[in-house]
Protein backbone atom coordinates (compact mmCIF):
# COMPACT_ATOMS: atom_id res chain seq x y z
CA UNK A 1 0.00 0.00 0.00
CA UNK A 2 1.21 3.68 -0.90
CA UNK A 3 0.12 6.09 1.51
CA UNK A 4 0.45 9.71 1.65
CA UNK A 5 -0.60 10.92 4.69
CA UNK A 6 -2.11 9.42 8.00
CA UNK A 7 -5.48 11.35 9.93
CA UNK A 8 -6.18 10.43 13.00
CA UNK A 9 -8.94 11.48 15.13
CA UNK A 10 -10.12 10.93 18.45
CA UNK A 11 -12.52 13.44 21.20
CA UNK A 12 -10.99 15.28 24.45
CA UNK A 13 -10.40 11.89 26.16
CA UNK A 14 -8.13 10.50 23.66
CA UNK A 15 -4.90 11.88 24.75
CA UNK A 16 -3.37 9.10 25.94
CA UNK A 17 -4.37 6.99 23.10
CA UNK A 18 -2.52 9.88 20.84
CA UNK A 19 0.60 9.65 23.49
CA UNK A 20 0.57 6.07 23.46
CA UNK A 21 0.59 6.01 19.26
CA UNK A 22 3.38 8.67 18.75
CA UNK A 23 5.79 7.84 21.21
CA UNK A 24 5.16 4.76 19.15
CA UNK A 25 6.22 6.14 15.86
CA UNK A 26 10.05 5.34 14.75
CA UNK A 27 12.67 8.50 13.76
CA UNK A 28 11.67 7.06 10.40
CA UNK A 29 8.18 7.46 9.84
CA UNK A 30 8.01 8.75 6.53
CA UNK A 31 4.66 10.39 6.33
CA UNK A 32 2.44 13.57 7.45
CA UNK A 33 0.66 12.23 10.55
CA UNK A 34 -2.33 15.12 11.17
CA UNK A 35 -3.72 14.85 14.16
CA UNK A 36 -7.43 15.79 14.54
CA UNK A 37 -8.95 15.93 18.75
CA UNK A 38 -11.43 17.91 19.94
CA UNK A 39 -10.22 20.15 22.50
CA UNK A 40 -10.99 22.91 24.72
CA UNK A 41 -10.27 26.93 23.49
CA UNK A 42 -7.96 27.75 26.28
CA UNK A 43 -5.68 24.77 25.66
CA UNK A 44 -3.34 27.09 23.93
CA UNK A 45 -0.28 25.20 22.61
CA UNK A 46 -0.19 22.77 26.06
CA UNK A 47 -1.35 19.68 23.86
CA UNK A 48 1.97 20.42 21.68
CA UNK A 49 4.12 20.81 24.69
CA UNK A 50 2.76 17.74 26.17
CA UNK A 51 3.17 15.28 22.95
CA UNK A 52 6.81 16.61 21.91
CA UNK A 53 8.16 15.14 24.48
CA UNK A 54 6.80 11.88 23.49
CA UNK A 55 8.13 12.03 20.41
CA UNK A 56 11.47 12.62 18.40
CA UNK A 57 9.17 14.16 15.22
CA UNK A 58 8.52 17.16 14.80
CA UNK A 59 5.08 18.46 16.45
CA UNK A 60 3.36 21.53 15.00
CA UNK A 61 -0.08 23.20 15.77
CA UNK A 62 -1.20 24.01 12.24
CA UNK A 63 -1.34 27.72 11.18
CA UNK A 64 -3.24 28.54 7.84
CA UNK A 65 -1.54 27.28 4.39
CA UNK A 66 1.27 25.52 6.26
CA UNK A 67 3.07 22.68 3.67
CA UNK A 68 2.20 19.54 4.13
CA UNK A 69 5.85 17.73 4.83
CA UNK A 70 6.65 13.76 5.49
CA UNK A 71 7.54 12.71 9.04
CA UNK A 72 6.03 15.56 10.80
CA UNK A 73 3.14 15.62 13.40
CA UNK A 74 0.13 18.14 12.82
CA UNK A 75 -2.42 19.64 15.27
CA UNK A 76 -5.67 21.10 14.33
CA UNK A 77 -5.69 24.12 16.23
CA UNK A 78 -8.57 24.82 18.53
CA UNK A 79 -11.60 26.64 17.90
CA UNK A 80 -11.20 26.04 13.72
CA UNK A 81 -12.15 23.26 11.56
CA UNK A 82 -8.41 21.64 9.61
CA UNK A 83 -8.61 21.55 6.44
CA UNK A 84 -6.24 19.10 4.04
CA UNK A 85 -5.56 20.55 0.93
CA UNK A 86 -2.87 18.68 -1.56
CA UNK A 87 0.06 19.55 0.13
CA UNK A 88 -0.89 22.60 2.34
CA UNK A 89 -3.35 23.13 5.17
CA UNK A 90 -6.30 25.16 5.09
CA UNK A 91 -8.53 26.72 7.95
CA UNK A 92 -11.71 27.35 8.49
CA UNK A 93 -14.79 28.76 11.04
CA UNK A 94 -17.67 27.48 9.83
CA UNK A 95 -19.91 26.40 12.17
CA UNK A 96 -19.19 23.31 14.40
CA UNK A 97 -20.43 19.73 13.02
CA UNK A 98 -21.71 17.10 15.40
CA UNK A 99 -20.75 19.86 18.31
CA UNK A 100 -17.05 19.97 17.10
CA UNK A 101 -14.23 22.43 15.85
CA UNK A 102 -12.45 21.21 14.54
CA UNK A 103 -14.32 18.37 13.27
CA UNK A 104 -12.81 14.57 12.54
CA UNK A 105 -15.37 14.35 9.82
CA UNK A 106 -14.16 17.51 8.21
CA UNK A 107 -10.61 16.80 7.90
CA UNK A 108 -11.43 13.31 6.76
CA UNK A 109 -13.56 14.52 4.89
CA UNK A 110 -10.87 16.92 2.88
CA UNK A 111 -8.83 14.53 3.00
CA UNK A 112 -10.36 11.75 1.23
CA UNK A 113 -10.96 14.71 -1.71
CA UNK A 114 -7.36 15.50 -1.84
CA UNK A 115 -5.68 12.59 -1.16
CA UNK A 116 -7.66 9.74 -1.99
CA UNK A 117 -6.46 6.41 -2.08
CA UNK A 118 -3.61 7.81 -0.90
CA UNK A 119 -4.98 8.22 3.09
CA UNK A 120 -4.84 6.44 6.24
CA UNK A 121 -7.47 7.30 8.53
CA UNK A 122 -7.14 6.27 11.93
CA UNK A 123 -10.28 6.48 14.44
CA UNK A 124 -9.51 6.39 18.11
CA UNK A 125 -11.57 6.49 21.36
CA UNK A 126 -14.03 9.33 21.66
CA UNK A 127 -17.48 9.53 22.85
CA UNK A 128 -19.91 10.92 20.35
CA UNK A 129 -20.42 10.53 16.63
CA UNK A 130 -18.02 12.65 14.80
CA UNK A 131 -15.26 10.86 12.30
CA UNK A 132 -17.78 8.34 11.22
CA UNK A 133 -19.13 10.50 8.23
CA UNK A 134 -15.06 10.83 7.29
CA UNK A 135 -14.22 7.59 7.77
CA UNK A 136 -17.20 6.59 5.28
CA UNK A 137 -15.93 9.50 3.01
CA UNK A 138 -12.16 8.22 2.82
CA UNK A 139 -13.36 5.06 2.09
CA UNK A 140 -15.36 6.32 -0.87
CA UNK A 141 -12.30 7.88 -2.32
CA UNK A 142 -10.19 4.89 -1.62
CA UNK A 143 -8.31 4.96 1.23
CA UNK A 144 -7.86 2.53 4.34
CA UNK A 145 -10.07 2.86 7.67
CA UNK A 146 -8.33 1.66 10.97
CA UNK A 147 -10.77 1.72 13.76
CA UNK A 148 -9.36 1.58 17.16
CA UNK A 149 -11.15 -1.90 19.05
CA UNK A 150 -14.04 -0.33 21.01
CA UNK A 151 -13.70 -2.94 23.49
CA UNK A 152 -10.11 -1.92 23.87
CA UNK A 153 -10.86 1.66 23.79
CA UNK A 154 -12.10 3.91 26.68
CA UNK A 155 -14.86 5.77 25.29
CA UNK A 156 -16.73 3.46 22.65
CA UNK A 157 -19.34 5.26 20.79
CA UNK A 158 -16.48 7.33 18.18
CA UNK A 159 -15.10 3.51 17.02
CA UNK A 160 -18.94 2.17 17.12
CA UNK A 161 -20.13 4.61 15.26
CA UNK A 162 -17.15 4.39 12.65
CA UNK A 163 -17.49 0.92 12.28
CA UNK A 164 -21.35 1.26 11.62
CA UNK A 165 -21.12 3.98 9.22
CA UNK A 166 -17.80 1.76 7.03
CA UNK A 167 -17.94 -1.34 4.85
CA UNK A 168 -14.32 -2.16 5.55
CA UNK A 169 -12.95 -1.02 8.40
CA UNK A 170 -9.89 -2.53 10.01
CA UNK A 171 -11.13 -2.82 14.22
CA UNK A 172 -7.55 -3.43 15.68
CA UNK A 173 -6.65 -2.67 19.14
CA UNK A 174 -4.27 0.02 19.81
CA UNK A 175 -0.84 -1.87 19.66
CA UNK A 176 -1.93 -3.58 15.97
CA UNK A 177 -2.93 0.21 14.72
CA UNK A 178 0.82 1.21 15.91
CA UNK A 179 2.40 -1.80 14.52
CA UNK A 180 0.32 -1.29 11.23
CA UNK A 181 1.74 2.18 10.99
CA UNK A 182 5.31 0.75 11.68
CA UNK A 183 4.90 -1.73 8.34
CA UNK A 184 3.33 0.75 6.03
CA UNK A 185 4.60 4.51 6.87
CA UNK A 186 7.94 4.15 8.03
CA UNK A 187 11.08 4.33 5.22
CA UNK A 188 13.56 1.08 4.81
CA UNK A 189 10.77 -1.60 5.69
CA UNK A 190 11.41 -2.83 8.93
CA UNK A 191 11.74 0.03 11.53
CA UNK A 192 14.25 0.95 13.59
CA UNK A 193 13.18 1.01 16.79
CA UNK A 194 14.37 4.10 18.86
CA UNK B 1 -17.22 -0.71 -4.42
CA UNK B 2 -16.71 2.67 -7.06
CA UNK B 3 -14.30 4.54 -6.00
CA UNK B 4 -14.59 8.51 -6.42
CA UNK B 5 -11.11 9.53 -7.98
CA UNK B 6 -10.70 13.00 -6.30
CA UNK B 7 -8.89 14.65 -9.85
CA UNK B 8 -12.51 14.12 -11.68
CA UNK B 9 -14.20 16.06 -8.64
CA UNK B 10 -11.60 18.27 -8.72
CA UNK B 11 -12.01 19.01 -12.70
CA UNK B 12 -15.76 19.11 -12.02
CA UNK B 13 -15.50 21.86 -9.73
CA UNK B 14 -13.09 23.89 -11.37
CA UNK B 15 -15.82 23.77 -14.20
CA UNK B 16 -18.89 24.77 -11.84
CA UNK B 17 -16.77 27.93 -10.78
CA UNK B 18 -15.85 28.91 -14.05
CA UNK B 19 -19.53 28.75 -15.01
CA UNK B 20 -20.57 30.85 -12.46
CA UNK B 21 -17.83 33.58 -13.28
CA UNK B 22 -18.34 33.57 -17.12
CA UNK B 23 -21.97 33.89 -16.24
CA UNK B 24 -22.53 35.78 -13.29
CA UNK B 25 -19.28 37.82 -13.07
CA UNK B 26 -18.70 36.41 -9.33
CA UNK B 27 -15.04 34.70 -8.77
CA UNK B 28 -14.61 32.19 -6.34
CA UNK B 29 -11.89 30.36 -8.28
CA UNK B 30 -9.21 31.54 -6.12
CA UNK B 31 -10.78 30.28 -3.15
CA UNK B 32 -9.49 27.93 -1.27
CA UNK B 33 -10.09 24.65 -2.72
CA UNK B 34 -11.42 22.65 0.58
CA UNK B 35 -13.79 25.06 1.55
CA UNK B 36 -15.13 25.82 -1.29
CA UNK B 37 -15.30 21.88 -1.86
CA UNK B 38 -17.31 21.65 1.25
CA UNK B 39 -19.05 24.73 1.13
CA UNK B 40 -20.73 22.91 -2.48
CA UNK B 41 -20.55 19.94 -0.83
CA UNK B 42 -23.33 21.14 2.01
CA UNK B 43 -24.88 22.76 -0.47
CA UNK B 44 -25.81 19.14 -3.11
CA UNK B 45 -27.46 17.84 -0.02
CA UNK B 46 -29.43 21.16 0.97
CA UNK B 47 -30.33 20.83 -2.88
CA UNK B 48 -31.11 17.66 -2.99
CA UNK B 49 -28.95 17.02 -5.60
CA UNK B 50 -26.31 14.06 -6.11
CA UNK B 51 -23.69 15.32 -8.65
CA UNK B 52 -22.16 18.95 -8.71
CA UNK B 53 -22.94 18.72 -12.63
CA UNK B 54 -26.60 18.95 -11.63
CA UNK B 55 -25.65 21.67 -8.83
CA UNK B 56 -23.71 23.18 -12.13
CA UNK B 57 -27.22 23.66 -14.66
CA UNK B 58 -29.20 24.68 -11.60
CA UNK B 59 -27.35 27.31 -10.60
CA UNK B 60 -26.60 28.90 -14.12
CA UNK B 61 -30.84 28.39 -14.65
CA UNK B 62 -31.90 29.33 -11.51
CA UNK B 63 -31.10 32.98 -10.37
CA UNK B 64 -32.66 31.97 -7.03
CA UNK B 65 -30.31 29.07 -6.42
CA UNK B 66 -27.33 31.19 -7.41
CA UNK B 67 -28.32 33.56 -4.12
CA UNK B 68 -28.30 30.60 -1.68
CA UNK B 69 -25.56 29.80 -3.14
CA UNK B 70 -23.70 33.17 -2.75
CA UNK B 71 -25.08 33.67 1.18
CA UNK B 72 -23.51 29.84 1.75
CA UNK B 73 -20.42 30.18 -0.40
CA UNK B 74 -19.70 33.76 1.68
CA UNK B 75 -20.82 33.91 4.94
CA UNK B 76 -18.13 33.06 7.63
CA UNK B 77 -20.06 34.00 11.28
CA UNK B 78 -17.50 35.21 14.07
CA UNK B 79 -18.48 35.62 17.02
CA UNK B 80 -17.85 38.79 19.51
CA UNK B 81 -14.54 38.80 21.16
CA UNK B 82 -13.79 35.88 19.49
CA UNK B 83 -9.99 35.36 20.66
CA UNK B 84 -10.35 37.37 23.78
CA UNK B 85 -6.31 37.38 23.85
CA UNK B 86 -6.63 39.28 20.74
CA UNK B 87 -8.73 41.88 22.26
CA UNK B 88 -6.41 42.19 25.20
CA UNK B 89 -3.20 42.60 22.81
CA UNK B 90 -5.30 45.22 20.71
CA UNK B 91 -5.53 47.44 24.17
CA UNK B 92 -2.06 46.97 25.26
CA UNK B 93 -0.07 47.24 22.20
CA UNK B 94 -2.34 49.06 19.47
CA UNK B 95 -4.80 51.46 21.66
CA UNK B 96 -1.08 53.72 22.89
CA UNK B 97 -0.37 53.77 19.16
CA UNK B 98 -4.23 55.39 18.64
CA UNK B 99 -3.82 57.86 21.65
CA UNK B 100 -0.87 59.60 19.23
CA UNK B 101 -3.20 60.27 16.32
CA UNK B 102 -5.62 63.10 16.66
CA UNK B 103 -7.86 61.10 14.64
CA UNK B 104 -7.89 57.59 13.56
CA UNK B 105 -9.40 55.67 10.80
CA UNK B 106 -9.67 52.29 10.99
CA UNK B 107 -10.71 49.40 8.05
CA UNK B 108 -12.70 45.60 9.29
CA UNK B 109 -12.21 44.01 6.13
CA UNK B 110 -14.68 40.66 5.87
CA UNK B 111 -17.01 42.42 8.38
CA UNK B 112 -19.51 39.82 7.87
CA UNK B 113 -22.45 40.11 10.44
CA UNK B 114 -20.73 42.33 12.22
CA UNK B 115 -20.18 40.74 15.76
CA UNK B 116 -16.45 41.77 15.58
CA UNK B 117 -16.92 45.23 14.66
CA UNK B 118 -19.40 45.91 17.97
CA UNK B 119 -16.61 44.33 19.86
CA UNK B 120 -13.81 46.42 18.49
CA UNK B 121 -16.35 49.56 18.73
CA UNK B 122 -16.91 48.52 22.63
CA UNK B 123 -13.11 48.41 23.08
CA UNK B 124 -12.83 51.65 20.89
CA UNK B 125 -15.13 53.37 23.13
CA UNK B 126 -14.13 52.57 26.46
CA UNK B 127 -10.63 53.59 25.90
CA UNK B 128 -12.03 56.94 24.68
CA UNK B 129 -11.04 56.87 20.98
CA UNK B 130 -14.22 55.80 19.44
CA UNK B 131 -15.05 59.48 19.14
CA UNK B 132 -12.28 60.13 16.78
CA UNK B 133 -12.55 57.33 15.46
CA UNK B 134 -13.95 56.36 12.04
CA UNK B 135 -14.84 52.47 10.93
CA UNK B 136 -15.06 50.98 7.44
CA UNK B 137 -16.78 47.45 7.85
CA UNK B 138 -16.77 46.24 4.86
CA UNK B 139 -17.60 42.77 3.10
CA UNK B 140 -18.53 41.67 -0.27
CA UNK B 141 -22.32 40.40 0.79
CA UNK B 142 -24.95 42.76 1.27
CA UNK B 143 -27.54 40.90 3.18
CA UNK B 144 -24.85 40.39 5.93
CA UNK B 145 -24.00 43.86 5.95
CA UNK B 146 -27.87 44.10 6.49
CA UNK B 147 -27.47 42.35 9.49
CA UNK B 148 -24.49 44.38 10.49
CA UNK B 149 -26.09 47.14 10.49
CA UNK B 150 -28.89 46.55 12.51
CA UNK B 151 -26.72 44.95 15.41
CA UNK B 152 -29.10 42.49 16.70
CA UNK B 153 -28.13 39.09 17.59
CA UNK B 154 -29.15 36.40 19.18
CA UNK B 155 -29.53 36.62 23.54
CA UNK B 156 -28.61 32.56 23.57
CA UNK B 157 -24.82 34.12 22.46
CA UNK B 158 -24.30 36.36 25.47
CA UNK B 159 -23.12 34.35 27.67
CA UNK B 160 -20.55 32.88 25.79
CA UNK B 161 -19.87 36.80 24.21
CA UNK B 162 -20.02 37.92 28.03
CA UNK B 163 -17.39 35.42 29.03
CA UNK B 164 -15.26 36.49 26.07
CA UNK B 165 -15.45 40.17 27.10
CA UNK B 166 -14.47 39.58 30.61
CA UNK B 167 -11.07 37.43 29.17
CA UNK B 168 -10.41 40.80 26.66
CA UNK B 169 -10.23 42.65 29.68
CA UNK B 170 -13.53 44.90 29.46
CA UNK B 171 -14.27 47.14 31.71
CA UNK B 172 -17.37 46.97 32.64
CA UNK B 173 -20.80 45.10 32.60
CA UNK B 174 -21.52 43.60 29.35
CA UNK B 175 -25.25 43.96 29.44
CA UNK B 176 -24.68 48.17 29.54
CA UNK B 177 -24.28 47.47 25.62
CA UNK B 178 -26.99 45.51 24.67
CA UNK B 179 -31.11 45.37 25.33
CA UNK B 180 -32.63 42.35 25.56
CA UNK B 181 -36.16 42.13 23.79
CA UNK B 182 -37.69 39.05 23.44
CA UNK B 183 -34.93 36.30 22.36
CA UNK B 184 -32.49 39.23 20.81
CA UNK B 185 -30.03 41.85 22.22
CA UNK B 186 -29.99 44.96 20.45
CA UNK B 187 -26.55 46.38 20.33
CA UNK B 188 -26.59 50.33 21.45
CA UNK B 189 -26.54 52.62 18.45
CA UNK B 190 -23.53 54.97 19.94
CA UNK B 191 -21.56 52.03 19.46
CA UNK B 192 -22.03 52.17 15.68
CA UNK B 193 -22.37 55.56 15.04
CA UNK B 194 -18.97 56.31 13.82
CA UNK B 195 -19.41 53.09 11.57
CA UNK B 196 -19.73 52.73 7.85
CA UNK B 197 -20.72 49.77 6.29
CA UNK B 198 -20.54 49.55 3.09
CA UNK B 199 -20.06 47.20 0.34
CA UNK B 200 -15.97 45.82 -0.66
CA UNK B 201 -14.78 42.65 -2.51
CA UNK B 202 -11.52 41.70 -1.52
CA UNK B 203 -11.55 39.76 -4.96
CA UNK B 204 -11.38 42.52 -6.89
CA UNK B 205 -11.95 45.97 -5.82
CA UNK B 206 -9.29 48.27 -4.83
CA UNK B 207 -8.00 50.47 -2.26
CA UNK B 208 -10.51 52.88 -1.18
CA UNK B 209 -8.60 55.08 1.63
CA UNK B 210 -5.45 55.22 3.95
CA UNK B 211 -5.69 53.38 7.20
CA UNK B 212 -4.07 53.29 10.65
CA UNK B 213 -5.07 49.78 11.76
CA UNK B 214 -6.41 47.12 8.82
CA UNK B 215 -8.55 44.09 10.50
CA UNK B 216 -9.03 40.96 9.11
CA UNK B 217 -9.11 38.42 10.80
CA UNK B 218 -10.43 34.57 9.18
CA UNK B 219 -11.26 35.64 6.14
CA UNK B 220 -7.86 35.26 4.36
CA UNK B 221 -8.07 31.24 5.66
CA UNK B 222 -11.04 31.18 2.95
CA UNK B 223 -8.83 31.78 -0.27
CA UNK B 224 -5.86 30.35 -1.72
CA UNK B 225 -2.19 31.58 -1.25
CA UNK B 226 -2.57 33.20 -5.14
CA UNK B 227 -5.68 35.53 -4.05
CA UNK B 228 -4.22 36.21 -0.13
CA UNK B 229 -0.86 37.31 -2.31
CA UNK B 230 -3.33 39.91 -3.77
CA UNK B 231 -5.08 40.93 -1.29
CA UNK B 232 -2.21 41.39 1.02
CA UNK B 233 -0.63 43.78 -1.37
CA UNK B 234 -4.06 45.61 -0.93
CA UNK B 235 -3.48 45.74 2.57
CA UNK B 236 -0.19 47.18 2.29
CA UNK B 237 -1.10 49.76 -0.31
CA UNK B 238 -3.88 50.63 2.28
CA UNK B 239 -1.84 50.52 5.46
CA UNK B 240 -0.03 53.98 6.21
CA UNK B 241 3.82 54.14 7.38
CA UNK B 242 3.53 52.33 11.06
CA UNK B 243 -0.24 51.16 10.18
CA UNK B 244 -0.92 48.04 11.98
CA UNK B 245 -2.28 45.07 10.26
CA UNK B 246 -4.29 42.58 12.21
CA UNK B 247 -5.29 38.95 11.63
CA UNK B 248 -6.58 35.85 13.03
CA UNK B 249 -4.78 34.01 15.36
CA UNK B 250 -3.79 31.14 12.79
CA UNK B 251 -3.07 33.27 10.09
CA UNK B 252 0.24 34.95 9.68
CA UNK B 253 2.28 37.27 6.86
CA UNK B 254 4.57 34.65 5.83
CA UNK B 255 2.92 34.16 2.54
CA UNK B 256 2.80 37.67 1.78
CA UNK B 257 4.94 39.39 -1.04
CA UNK B 258 5.27 41.99 1.55
CA UNK B 259 6.54 40.53 4.74
CA UNK B 260 9.48 42.06 4.73
CA UNK B 261 7.68 45.62 5.28
CA UNK B 262 6.15 44.77 8.31
CA UNK B 263 7.49 44.01 12.21
CA UNK B 264 5.55 41.84 14.46
CA UNK B 265 3.80 43.92 17.24
CA UNK B 266 2.91 41.38 19.67
CA UNK B 267 4.24 38.19 20.34
CA UNK B 268 1.64 36.06 20.51
CA UNK B 269 -1.55 37.89 18.46
CA UNK B 270 -1.24 38.35 14.87
CA UNK B 271 -0.27 42.35 14.90
CA UNK B 272 1.98 43.57 11.76
CA UNK B 273 3.34 46.86 12.08
CA UNK B 274 4.19 48.35 8.69
CA UNK B 275 7.74 49.90 9.07
CA UNK B 276 8.28 50.44 5.29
Amino acid sequence: MDFKIVVAGTSLGGLKAITALLSALPENFSLPLVVIQHREYASGELLKGLLQKVTCLPVQEVEDKDAILPGRIYLAPPDYHLLIDRGEFALSIDDPVTFARPSVDVAFDSAAASYGQGVLAVILTGAGRDGAAGAASIEAFGGVVLVQDPSSAEAKSMPQAAIAATKAAHVLPLAEIISFLHQNCCLGGQPQHV
Amino acid sequence: MVITQPDLEAVEIQLLLDGLFRHYGVDFRDYSYPSIRRRIRNMMIDEKLSTISALQERLLHDPSCMERFLLAVSVHVSSMFRDPPFFANFRAAVVPLLRTYPYVRIWHAGCSTGEEVYSLAILLSEEGLLERSKLYATDHNESVLRKARQGIYPLSAMKLYTDNYIKSGGKRSFSEYYTAKYEHAIFAPALSSNVVFAQHNLVGDRSFNEFNVIMCRNVLIYFNKTLQARVHKLFYESLCQLGVLALGDRESIKFSPYEDCFKELVGESKFYQRVK
